[in-house]
């Protein structure tokens, strides 16, 4: 990537050698991306990210008149897009999801209509983890003659992709999720798919996307695609197969080490870190956090993407917790942060009919690459005793077996009592 | 002496909050700045006669992004933390429904007796942090032979924000540092020039901060309209003093007692809101030496230099945020309540407001005047 700040400042478009070394290096990226995706070259188009690959796949087809079908989970890039697409005279469907996360592809053939153009359903959640049965989906979509959109952010470089094999018509990856720079991101458009530019402008893209070519981050991407395929090829042949589907105990019940799922012997082995061993990771994690009492997990039952996990603990407010433990080193989030960094309600878990107080209660913990056997040993000391300490504290927390019964956070105590935190008048500490 | 405690700041992007973060920052304590998220200000926006966009506001993402930076130049963590539903609960709704029953609200001191002083302090010590400090105005001291928590009036007694603190329990004062109550606004300015704070400059903030404009009418409409209620029936007579029918009006929320302009009534000599009758909705007008009296009930009292008030106590007494208090004679009048008698009548006694009771300095404590006795 760096020489591409400096020596190779070519611009690809350019005809002069220097345009022609950089023009090279933008397509060996494409190649190694469309060799994540299993797809041809010439069907990637680079884009400033995620959410732009997302908007140019919906509007790029959808024109007024026309209905689209997505769901109630996706990613702001999407939902947010669909939204405003239907302010331009689109129609949209919300398909829902049941408790675990998960969309009932029968939904999405009900809701085509005759002027269904384009279905926009994710791969992979972001906050959950939890796969969505796109093949299914690819399918019906097909038999309606309906283009089939998949954001695959979440999921490329943890999971095999092969857009073939899903059968989908455009496909979103993000940079940043396959460890490549911030700001760039790729559009796989089928071949033969007419889509309308976003941006309009010179005919870069093969003129699907005009704009001066962000090399240095799509030199990162192709890198970093290349270096994702490697990685997989040390993990399962696929994840979606249903083997996170286990009951989690009811009595807690610390497990031995080497129960953990034979994941050891490839952690200790393979001087790569693979999918496994983020897979290996995040069980441990995991099982660690649901041995806290009053915890669960968030798409328990359904097929995850072995770097995600989404857990509530009854009777904390998750915005406390993920800031406590930032300020001890621990980067944890909750929900999604809207513009001033506030944190929102999960759309997400709300739409799995999580109650709105433990929806709030609920944290993401998210695995990269970086991530380390330490960092979990970190993480599982520091979390039950943070838990311990914000539910001591809670205005709403009476023990586990209160938290299970349903409204119980519903009732604050009277103001005239004072918040229960702050019973004991303390002695001065401070002479101001 | 200096403990290294932890101490939560609660900055709203503007000069004294951001002040008191370098502040305390300078005296080497650790600080973590807390933003609340309260009201999204374009929650309204596109409603009949509120502006399509907000800016320079309490919760604007300018705000937000002021505080960010304040913290940043002083090196500190910084959150934001949400507290929107919690603040439409417990400050928006009563707001509105104080209007709708013909009271004058005062949303600040909903918000520092349960948002502030309540939700962000559990958010402190939940992080660590076991006092938070506050831009406010205001001095706190512990009286060893008392054995209380003292409040008291600021240095800069122009700034003096004790009036909407008054409902702060032992437990808040407590936990609470106001560093600014010793130091003028001047030179809490100089400060933030002195820590080249970003804010340095930034005008000080005086409506209501999720009301734009100050036009409180409007905002509800605007939110009665959003929440699909109609902005109720609420419309009845103008009555004079001496029951005299002389005209009728849209709603009582369109009037507060003292009021003399846009009762749209004609005649010789100039009329006053003198009361707002919940019951009838009929809105009593007359002269302005109608509007004077000696005597109201407060409800919902809290005390904060006594435990409880077991004789009458002489005190001076402030029934709005720019009164000036005056002597009276304070009397438990049941629980939580107290009869205050004033040593001589006094303009506009408004229900809803704050009468709050000053013994020289020191804050007494205070409660919320009631509705008058219906004759």
């Amino acid at each position: 990537m760096l020489p591409f700040y400096g020596e190779h400042f070519g611009n690809a478009s350019s005809i002069h050698h220097h345009g022609q070394e950089t023009r090279g290096a933008v397509e060996r990226a494409r190649e190694s991306v469309a060799m994540l995706l299993g797809c041809r070259a010439s069907e990637i188009v680079f884009t400033s990210g995620g959410t732009e690959a997302d908007n140019l796949a919906i509007f790029g087809l959808a024109q007024p008149g026309d209905h689209i079908i997505t769901s109630t989970i996706e990613h702001h890039a999407v939902l947010n897009a669909c939204k405003h697409a239907s302010t331009k005279g689109c129609e949209v469907s919300y398909i829902p999801v049941d408790a675990r996360g998960l969309i009932d592809p029968v939904d999405v053939k009900r809701a085509l209509r005759p002027n269904t153009k384009l279905i926009s359903i994710m791969l992979a959640n972001n906050e959950t983890g939890v796969l969505q049965p796109v093949e299914e989906i690819a399918q019906i979509a097909s038999k309606a003659d309906v283009y089939f959109h998949t954001d695959a952010v979440q999921a490329a470089g943890k999971i095999p992709i092969d857009v073939n094999k899903i059968g989908c018509d455009l496909l979103t990856i993000s940079g940043h999720k396959i460890h490549a720079p911030q700001g760039v991101g790729a559009l796989y458009i089928r071949k033969g798919t007419r889509l309308d530019p976003m941006l309009h402008g010179g005919t870069h893209e093969r003129s699907r996307r005009a704009g001066t070519e962000n090399v240095p981050g799509i030199v990162g991407l192709g890198k970093a695609a290349e270096l994702a395929a490697t990685g997989l090829q040390n993990g399962p042949d696929q994840w979606n197969d249903g083997s996170d589907a286990r009951p989690r105990p009811s009595i807690p019940s610390p497990r031995p080490e080497h129960e953990d799922r034979n994941h050891d012997d490839l952690r200790t082995s393979s001087s790569r870190t693979s999918t496994f061993k983020m897979a290996a990771m995040r069980d441990r994690l995991e099982r660690g956090l649901l041995n806290i009492e009053a915890t669960g997990l968030n798409g328990e039952g359904a097929s995850r993407v072995p770097n995600t996990t989404n857990i509530y603990f009854d009777g904390i407010e998750g915005e406390s917790l993920v800031i406590a433990l930032d300020l001890k080193g621990l980067a944890v989030s909750t929900g999604a942060a809207c513009s001033s960094g506030a944190i929102e309600p999960s759309h997400v878990l709300t739409a799995m009919a999580l109650r709105p107080e433990r929806a709030k209660a609920s944290i993401r913990f998210s695995f990269g690459k970086q991530n380390t056997d330490e960092d979990v040993d970190f993480a599982l000391s520091l979390i039950p005793e943070t838990v311990a300490r914000l539910r001591k504290l809670s205005p709403v927390w009476s023990g586990a077996s209160a938290a299970l019964k349903p409204h119980q956070s519903g009732c604050h105590p009277e103001r005239s009592e004072g918040p229960a935190v702050l019973r004991t008048v303390p002695k001065p500490q401070v002479l101001r | 002496m200096l403990t290294n405690e932890t101490i939560a700041v609660a900055m709203s992007g503007g000069v004294d909050s951001s002040a008191v973060a370098a502040m305390l920052r300078a005296e080497g304590r650790n600080v973590i700045g807390l933003t609340m998220q309260l009201w999204n200000q374009r929650r309204l926006s596109g409603h009949a006669g509120m502006p399509e966009s907000v800016q320079g506001r309490c919760c604007s993402i300018d705000d937000v992004y002021d505080a960010r930076r304040v913290a940043e130049t002083l090196g500190i963590p910084y959150y934001v933390v949400n507290h929107e539903e919690r603040f439409e609960r417990d400050v928006v709704r009563p707001f509105v429904e104080e209007y709708l029953a013909g009271r004058t609200p005062i949303p600040c001191s909903l918000c520092n007796n349960h948002l502030k002083f309540d939700q962000l302090l559990i958010v402190a010590q939940q992080i660590g942090a076991d006092q938070i400090a506050t831009g406010h105005y205001a001095q706190v001291t512990f009286d060893e032979q008392l054995g209380r928590w003292l409040l008291k009036r600021p240095a800069d007694r122009s700034k003096d924000q004790t009036y909407f603190l008054f409902g702060l329990t032992q437990e808040q004062l407590s936990r609470t540092l106001f560093p600014l109550g010793g130091m003028t606004k001047p030179e809490v300015r100089e400060l933030a020039r002195k820590h080249s704070l970003v804010i340095a400059e930034k005008p000080d903030s005086q409506e209501i901060c999720f009301v734009p404009g100050g036009d409180y009418k409007r905002f509800l409409e605007a939110y009665l309209t959003e929440q699909g209620d109609q902005p109720v029936a609420v419309g009845g007579e103008m009555v004079t003093t001496d029951g005299k029918v002389i005209g009728e009006h849209a709603g009582v929320h369109n009037f507060t007692v003292g009021q003399r302009k846009g009762l749209g009534l004609a005649t010789g000599s100039p009329l006053y809101v003198i009361q707002i009758k919940n019951d009838t909705r009929q809105v009593i007008v007359g002269k302005d030496e109608d509007l004077y009296s000696r005597a109201l009930i407060t409800s919902r009292v809290n005390l904060i230099s006594c435990a409880e008030i077991n004789e009458p106590m002489r005190v001076t007494v402030k029934i709005r945020h720019k009164h000036q208090p005056a002597s009276a004679m304070i009397e438990s009048a049941g629980p939580a309540e107290v009869r205050v008698t004033f040593d001589e009548p006094q303009r506009a006694l408004t229900p809803g407001q704050a009468a709050v009771f000053y013994d020289d300095d020191l804050v007494v404590g205070g409660g919320w005047i009631d509705n008058p006795p219906q004759p």
